[in-house]
C-alpha cells in the first residue's frame, strides 16, 4: 500500500512529464513533405559559398521508358498545354516542334520551365503537379522537336491527327541564341 | 525388276534386305548438327514440332500456375498488375499459337499423314522444314519479349485501341503481332504440305472414300487454315500499320472503327479453335475404331461432319462479339449458327459412342484418354451451347463462365486427345510401348486436378467474377472458389511430371513395341517402328477402308520407283490413280537459312522500316538458293512398265 | 439531417456488401435479368439432362461388351444387324438434337426480344461514359444547370425504367451489372442505348468486364435503386454547388485543395475547380465508395488515397501527394465537408 503523499507526488511527476512532452521534442526526421521548398522565390542574387547556382539535371530518366514519354503526351493535353502551344505548333505560346528554344533545350531547363514559369504568360506549375510528371512532360516537349530515339517516342495519337506522329518528326537541332546548331550532349 | 511382294512385307521390314539397304542410303538424312539443321524428313520435323510444342505447354503451364497463385487471395501482392497483364497474355498466346496448333496441326499432321497415305515423304519437304523455323523464330520472338520485359499485355487477342498506338507504348504490343505472323505463315506452310500430301501422294486404290477419318480432318482443317490465318495476319498486319507507320485503321477520330479489329480477328479466332479441336476429333475416331474392335459407325456421317464444322465454323464468330450493341436480328442468326455447329458434332459423338455399343471395347491407356475426353469436352460443349444464346452470353461473357467453357473444349478437345494419341503412337515413333500403370496414373492425376480447377470456374463466373483482373476485392466472396480452384494446379503438375518420367523412363527401357501392338488398320502399322528414312520397304496400296484388316493378304504393292533415287509417286486426287513420278528434294539447308533472314526482316520492322528493304535483299538470296532447279536426275528412267503387279 | 442520411446509406452499403448475393446473376434484381436467369435455369436443366444420358450411353456402351486382354482382341467382321441399329440410333439422337437446339434457339430469341423489348417515352436517361479507371455518370438535361455530373454511383428510382447511353473516352470498357442485366461494351466512337428497370430498392455492384488496361480489376460501380422520392432529393442535392466549408480545418483544406495538384483534375462546382480529367468531386461525401467502388468512402481511406493512389491501384491516372500531415488532413476534412 502506498503512501498517499507518495501517490500525490507521482501524480504530479506524471502531469509535469506530460506536459512537458511537445516542448522537448526533437524531431529527428522530418516528413518528407517538409524538405519541399513551397512558395519561396529569390529576390537577393547572393548565395552563401561559391556563388554558383547549380545547373538543373541533365539527363532525365522517363526519357528512356517509352511508357514515360507516352504518360507526357497525355499530360500535354490534360494539363491544357495545347491550350497555348497547340500539338507544338505554337500559338499563343512560341512553338515547341522547331529549332528554337528561348530558355535551352536540355531536359533540365525544360522542366524548369514549366515549374518556374517564363515571363510573357508561361504560369508557374509548382505545386501544381507533382515533379515527377513536370520530367515525363519535359520527355515529350523533346519528342516533339524529334530529339528523342525513334523507339520511345510516341506514335499517332487515338485523337484527329493534325501532324505526323513524334516518332516520324526529323529531328530539329537544337540552335542557341548564335543561330548555329549546338552540339548535343 | 523384282516381282511385287504383299504389302505385308512391309511388316518384316528388318532393315536387312538389300532392298532396305537401298533405300536408306538413298533416303538417308545428313548426321551432325549440319544434318540436323538440312533435315527435311517428316518424321523428324515432326517430332521436333511435337516435342517443341510440348516445351511451350510447359511454359504456359507455369504461367498459369502463377495466375492460380496470384488470384488465391484477394489483394494478393504476388504479382502487380503489369506482369499480370504480361503474365495471362503470354499464358493465352503461347498456348493457342505456340502449343496447340502446333501440336496438334502441324505436329500430328506432320508426322502422320504421310505414314497413313503410304507415302515415303511429306510434299514439299522444305516448305515443311521452313515452317518448323519459322515457328520457333516466332516463339522466341516472343518469349525473348517477354524475358525482356517486352512480352505483350494487351491479352491474346489484343483489342484495339488498348493495344493501338496511344494505350501501349513501347514495342510489346508490336512483339506481338510480329509473333503471330510467324505462327501463321508457319500453319500455312505446312497446310500446303499436308493438302498436297493428301490429294496427291496417297497410296494407289485409297479412293476418297477409303481415307482414314483422320486424313479427310487434316485435309478440312488445312483448307480452314488456309482461309482462317490470312484474316487474322490482316488484323495484325493493320494493328502493326496503326502503331508503326501511322494509319487510322482503327482510330475512330479519323473515321476508322475499333469493331473491324474484332471482326477480323474473330474470323480467324474462331476457326482457329475448330482448327485444335478437330484433330482431337479425328484421332478419336482413329482410337475408338481400334480400340473397340470394329470399323467406325457412320463413317461417311462423320466426314460428312467433318467437313461441314470446318465450313460451318466460318459462320459464328460474332458470338465473340456480342456484347457490342450490334443490332438483335443479326446476333440472332449468329445465335442459330452457333447452336447448328453443334449438330456434326454431336453426330461424331453418337457415332463413337455407337461404335462402342457394338463393338468390343478393349480399354487400353489411349482409349482411358478417350473416355476422359468424353466427360469433358461433352461439358465444355453443352456450356457452349449456353453461350451460343445472346441473352446468357450477355450476362456471362468476358468472365469465368468463359474461362471455364473454353478450357473444358480446349482441354477436352485437344489435350485429352493429344495425350490419347500420344500414348497411341508412341509405339510407332518409339518403338517402345509407354508404361501404363504411370499412364493411368497420369490419367486420373490430370483428370483430378483439371475438373477441380476448371469446374469452379463455372461458378465464379456466374457470381460476377470477370476475366483479367489482376486482384479482387475481400469483399466479393470470391476467395473461398478461387483457393478451390488453385488447389487443382497441384494435380495437374503432378500428372503433367508423371507423364514426363513415363516418357524419358520409356524412351530408354519401356516394354518393345512390334509394328502394330494395338491391332490397328492405318497403313502406319505395317511398317517398322519406329519408321525408317524411306517409311514403307514397298509402296503399299490398299483396297479398303481398314487396310491392316480389310486387304486381302494379297494386296499388291507398287513396284516401278527408282530406290537410287528419290522417287515418289504422285496419284490422282479424288481415285488415288498413279499419274506420274515426281523425286523428292532431300535434305537442304536453304528452309533454314530462308527462316533466319525471314526471321530477321519480320524482327527488324518492329524496330525501323528500313529493315525490309534491307531484309529483302537476304531474303531473295535464300530464297533463290531453295529454288534453284535441280535438273535431271543422272540415269535415265526405264518406260513403259506397269504400276501395279 | 445529412448526416443521418450519410449514415444509412453507409450501412445499408455495408449490409449489402456482405451479402454474397449482390452481384451473381442468379439472383436478380431487375425483369431484365429476371429473364435471362429464367432462360439459363431452362437451358441448364435440358443440358444436364443431355449430359446424364451421354454419360449413361458412353458407360453402358463401355461396360456392355468389354473385354480385358493383354494382346488385340479380334476384330468384328462384319455386323449388319448392329450397322443397322445403330444408324437408327444414331440418327434418332441427331433428330432430337437438332429439335432440342431448336427449342433453345426460339427460346433464346424470344427472351432476347423480351431483355431488349422496355421502353418507354419518359425514362430516366443516363449517360456512361468509361474511363481509365472510372465512370463518368451524367443525367443529361436541355438545361446545363439540370444536368447531374457524378462518378462510379449511379442512383435510379424504382419502377421507372432507366435508358443508358454508352461511350467510352479511351479503350473500350463494359458496363456489367449482374443483378440487373447483361453488359454492354463501352466502344469509343460508338454509342449504344441499353435498357433496365428496377423494381425493389437495394444496391447492386457492378464492375468493368472488358479488360482495360494496369487497373481492370478495380473499375467497379454501384446502381443504388430507391423510391422516387428519395430519387428526386438525390438529384436535388447533385445539382447544387458545393456547399461553402465551415469549419476552420475544411476551410483550409479548400485552400490547399485549390493551391495543389488537385485542381489540375478534379471539379468542385461552386469553386475554380473546374478540370474534367477526372472525377467531378462536388458531392464525392455522399458517396458510398471511392476510386471506382474500391475503398470505402472514410476518411483514413481518403487519406490514403490522396496521399498515394499508386500504392493502391498502381497506374491509376492520379498522381501522389505528398502534403503535409495538417494540409491533409485538412482536405480530407473539406472533401468530406462535400455532401
Amino acid at each position: 500500500m502506498i503512501h498517499h503523499n507518495l501517490q500525490l507526488a507521482i501524480l504530479l511527476v506524471a502531469t509535469a512529464v506530460l506536459a512537458s512532452c511537445s516542448r522537448e521534442d526533437r524531431i529527428l526526421r522530418q516528413p518528407p513533405s517538409a524538405n519541399q521548398t513551397l512558395n519561396t522565390i529569390q529576390i537577393s542574387g547572393l548565395n552563401p559559398g561559391a556563388n554558383l547556382i547549380p545547373t538543373p539535371p541533365s539527363s532525365n530518366m522517363y526519357e528512356e521508358s517509352a511508357y514515360g514519354v507516352s504518360e507526357g503526351q497525355k499530360l500535354f493535353e490534360a494539363y491544357n498545354c495545347v491550350g497555348c502551344h497547340a500539338h507544338g505548333g505554337g500559338g499563343i505560346g512560341p512553338p515547341l516542334m522547331d529549332r528554337n528554344w528561348i530558355y535551352g533545350s536540355e531536359p533540365g531547363n525544360i522542366f524548369a520551365t514549366i515549374m518556374q514559369g517564363r515571363p510573357n504568360g508561361m504560369p508557374s506549375f509548382r505545386n501544381r503537379i507533382p515533379e515527377y510528371q513536370a520530367w515525363e512532360i519535359a520527355a515529350y516537349v523533346r519528342s516533339m522537336a524529334g530529339l528523342l530515339p525513334k523507339g520511345v517516342s510516341p506514335n499517332r495519337t487515338d485523337q484527329m491527327n493534325i501532324k505526323p506522329a513524334e516518332s516520324s518528326m526529323p529531328e530539329q537541332v537544337p540552335t542557341g541564341i548564335t543561330g548555329v546548331p549546338e552540339k548535343r550532349k | 525388276m523384282a516381282r511385287a511382294e504383299p504389302i505385308f512385307a512391309n511388316d518384316q521390314d528388318t532393315g536387312q534386305s538389300e532392298l532396305a539397304q537401298r533405300l536408306a542410303r538413298t533416303w538417308r538424312q545428313p548426321k551432325g548438327l549440319w544434318g540436323w539443321l538440312c533435315n527435311t524428313h517428316h518424321t523428324d520435323i515432326g517430332v521436333r514440332f511435337m516435342v517443341t510444342a510440348f516445351v511451350f505447354l510447359v511454359l504456359g503451364g507455369i504461367l498459369a500456375a502463377m495466375i492460380r497463385l496470384q488470384l488465391i487471395r484477394p489483394e494478393n501482392s504476388l504479382m502487380g498488375p503489369d506482369l499480370y497483364n504480361q503474365v495471362f497474355t503470354m499464358h493465352g498466346s503461347t498456348m493457342i499459337f505456340l502449343f496447340a496448333v502446333p501440336m496438334m496441326f502441324q505436329g500430328f499432321g506432320v508426322y502422320i499423314v504421310p505414314l497413313m497415305c503410304g507415302a515415303r515423304n511429306i510434299a514439299f519437304p522444305r516448305l515443311n522444314a521452313f515452317s518448323y523455323y519459322l515457328y520457333v523464330g516466332g516463339a522466341l520472338v516472343l518469349w525473348g519479349g517477354f524475358l525482356t520485359n517486352t512480352g505483350p499485355d494487351v491479352g491474346w487477342f489484343a483489342y484495339v485501341p488498348l493495344s493501338g498506338p496511344a494505350y501501349s507504348p513501347g514495342h510489346r504490343a508490336d512483339i506481338w503481332s510480329q509473333m503471330i505472323t510467324f505462327t501463321e505463315v508457319s500453319a500455312l506452310g505446312v497446310a500446303i504440305c499436308i493438302a498436297t500430301t493428301i490429294l496427291r501422294h496417297r497410296a494407289p486404290g485409297m479412293t476418297l472414300n477409303r481415307m482414314p477419318i483422320m486424313l479427310w480432318e487434316k485435309l478440312v482443317i488445312s483448307i480452314a487454315v488456309i482461309f482462317a490465318m490470312p484474316a487474322v495476319m490482316v488484323a495484325s498486319g493493320l494493328l502493326l500499320l496503326d502503331r508503326l507507320v501511322g494509319t487510322h485503321f482503327f482510330n475512330p477520330a479519323e473515321g476508322g472503327d475499333v469493331l473491324l479489329y474484332q471482326h477480323l480477328f474473330w474470323f480467324f479466332g474462331h476457326p482457329e479453335v475448330y482448327i485444335i479441336f478437330l484433330p482431337g476429333a479425328a484421332i478419336i475416331s482413329t482410337l475408338v475404331e481400334c480400340f473397340s474392335r470394329r470399323r467406325i459407325v457412320g463413317y461417311t456421317p462423320i466426314v460428312v461432319s467433318v467437313v461441314a464444322t470446318g465450313f460451318l465454323g466460318f459462320s459464328v464468330w460474332v458470338h465473340h462479339m456480342f456484347a457490342t450493341g450490334l443490332p438483335q436480328l443479326s446476333e440472332s442468326f449468329f445465335t442459330a449458327a452457333s447452336l447448328m455447329i453443334v449438330i456434326p458434332t454431336g453426330t461424331q459423338f453418337f457415332c463413337w459412342v455407337a461404335t462402342i455399343w457394338y463393338g468390343h471395347l478393349q480399354l487400353r491407356l489411349p482409349m482411358l484418354w478417350c473416355f476422359g475426353f468424353f466427360f469433358v469436352f461433352l461439358i465444355g460443349g453443352l456450356s457452349g451451347v449456353m453461350l451460343a444464346s445472346v441473352p446468357i452470353d450477355l450476362q456471362v461473357h468476358d468472365t469465368y463462365f468463359v474461362v471455364a467453357h473454353f478450357h473444358y473444349v480446349l482441354i477436352g478437345g485437344a489435350l485429352f486427345p493429344m495425350f490419347a494419341g500420344i500414348y497411341f503412337w508412341f509405339p510407332k515413333m518409339t518403338g517402345r510401348m509407354a508404361n501404363a500403370t504411370l499412364g493411368k496414373w497420369h490419367f486420373w492425376l490430370f483428370f483430378i486436378g483439371f475438373n477441380i480447377t476448371f469446374f469452379t470456374l463455372h461458378f465464379l463466373g456466374l457470381r460476377g467474377m470477370p476475366r483479367r483482373v489482376y486482384t479482387y476485392g475481400p469483399d466479393m466472396h470470391w476467395q473461398a472458389l478461387n483457393v478451390v480452384a488453385s488447389s487443382g494446379v497441384v494435380f495437374m503438375t503432378a500428372g503433367l511430371l508423371v507423364f514426363l518420367a513415363n516418357v524419358f523412363r520409356s524412351v530408354r527401357v519401356g516394354e518393345i513395341a512390334g509394328n502394330n501392338p494395338w491391332g490397328d488398320a492405318g497403313l502406319e502399322w505395317s511398317m517398322s517402328s519406329p519408321p525408317r528414312p524411306y517409311n514403307f520397304l514397298h509402296v503399299p496400296t490398299v483396297s479398303g477402308r481398314d487396310p491392316l484388316w480389310e486387304d486381302p493378304p494379297n494386296q499388291p504393292v507398287v513396284v516401278g520407283l527408282r530406290d537410287d533415287i528419290r522417287e515418289i509417286l504422285v496419284t490422282h486426287s479424288l481415285d488415288a490413280d498413279p499419274q506420274h513420278k515426281d523425286e523428292d528434294p532431300g535434305p537442304s539447308i536453304w528452309p533454314f537459312l530462308s527462316a533466319v533472314t525471314v526471321s530477321a526482316a519480320f524482327v527488324g520492322s518492329i524496330f525501323t522500316p528500313w529493315a525490309v528493304p534491307i531484309g529483302a535483299p537476304f531474303v531473295i538470296v535464300t530464297l533463290i538458293g531453295w529454288l534453284w532447279p535441280r535438273g535431271q536426275s543422272p540415269t535415265p528412267r526405264p518406260t513403259g512398265e506397269s504400276w501395279l503387279h | 439531417m445529412n448526416a443521418t442520411r450519410n449514415l444509412a446509406s453507409h450501412l445499408l452499403a455495408q449490409a449489402q456488401a456482405l451479402d454474397p448475393g449482390h452481384h451473381h446473376m442468379l439472383h436478380p434484381a431487375a425483369p431484365q435479368a429476371g429473364h435471362i436467369e429464367w432462360l439459363y435455369w431452362f437451358t441448364f436443366w435440358i443440358l444436364f439432362a443431355v449430359f446424364v444420358l451421354m454419360i449413361a450411353a458412353v458407360t453402358r456402351a463401355g461396360a456392355k461388351n468389354r473385354v480385358v486382354a493383354s494382346s488385340p482382341f479380334p476384330i468384328t467382321e462384319k455386323d449388319e444387324e448392329g450397322d443397322r441399329r445403330a444408324g437408327w440410333a444414331v440418327g434418332a439422337a441427331i433428330g432430337i438434337t437438332v429439335i432440342t437446339l431448336f427449342i433453345i434457339l426460339v427460346l433464346s430469341v424470344i427472351t432476347g426480344k423480351r431483355v431488349e423489348g422496355l421502353t418507354s417515352k419518359n425514362p430516366v436517361t443516363i449517360q456512361i461514359t468509361g474511363h481509365q479507371w472510372w465512370w463518368e455518370v451524367t443525367y443529361p438535361n436541355p438545361q446545363a444547370d439540370q444536368t447531374v455530373t457524378t462518378a462510379n454511383e449511379i442512383h435510379v428510382p424504382v419502377g421507372t425504367p432507366v435508358v443508358v447511353l454508352t461511350n467510352s473516352k479511351d479503350v473500350i470498357h463494359s458496363f456489367w451489372a449482374p443483378n440487373i442485366t447483361g453488359k454492354r461494351d463501352l466502344l469509343p466512337g460508338y454509342s449504344s442505348a441499353f435498357w433496365f428497370q428496377i423494381d425493389q430498392p437495394g444496391m447492386y455492384h457492378g464492375q468493368c468486364a472488358e479488360f482495360c488496361g494496369l487497373q481492370h480489376a478495380h473499375m467497379g460501380f454501384s446502381i443504388i435503386a430507391e423510391s422516387v422520392d428519395d430519387f428526386q432529393v438525390w438529384k436535388q442535392q447533385q445539382l447544387k454547388a458545393a456547399a461553402d466549408p465551415s469549419s476552420s480545418e475544411a476551410i483550409r483544406g479548400r485552400e490547399v485543395f485549390l493551391t495543389h495538384a488537385c485542381l489540375m483534375c478534379h471539379t468542385i462546382r461552386g469553386t475554380d475547380a473546374g478540370s474534367r480529367l477526372g472525377p467531378d468531386l462536388t458531392h464525392v461525401a455522399s458517396r458510398n465508395m471511392i476510386a471506382a467502388e474500391t475503398l470505402p468512402n472514410t476518411a483514413g481511406a481518403l487519406a490514403g488515397w490522396v496521399i498515394d493512389p499508386q500504392r493502391i491501384k498502381p497506374g491509376t491516372q492520379m498522381s501522389p501527394n505528398p502534403l503535409a500531415p495538417d494540409d491533409l488532413q485538412a482536405v480530407v476534412a473539406y472533401l468530406q465537408s462535400l455532401h
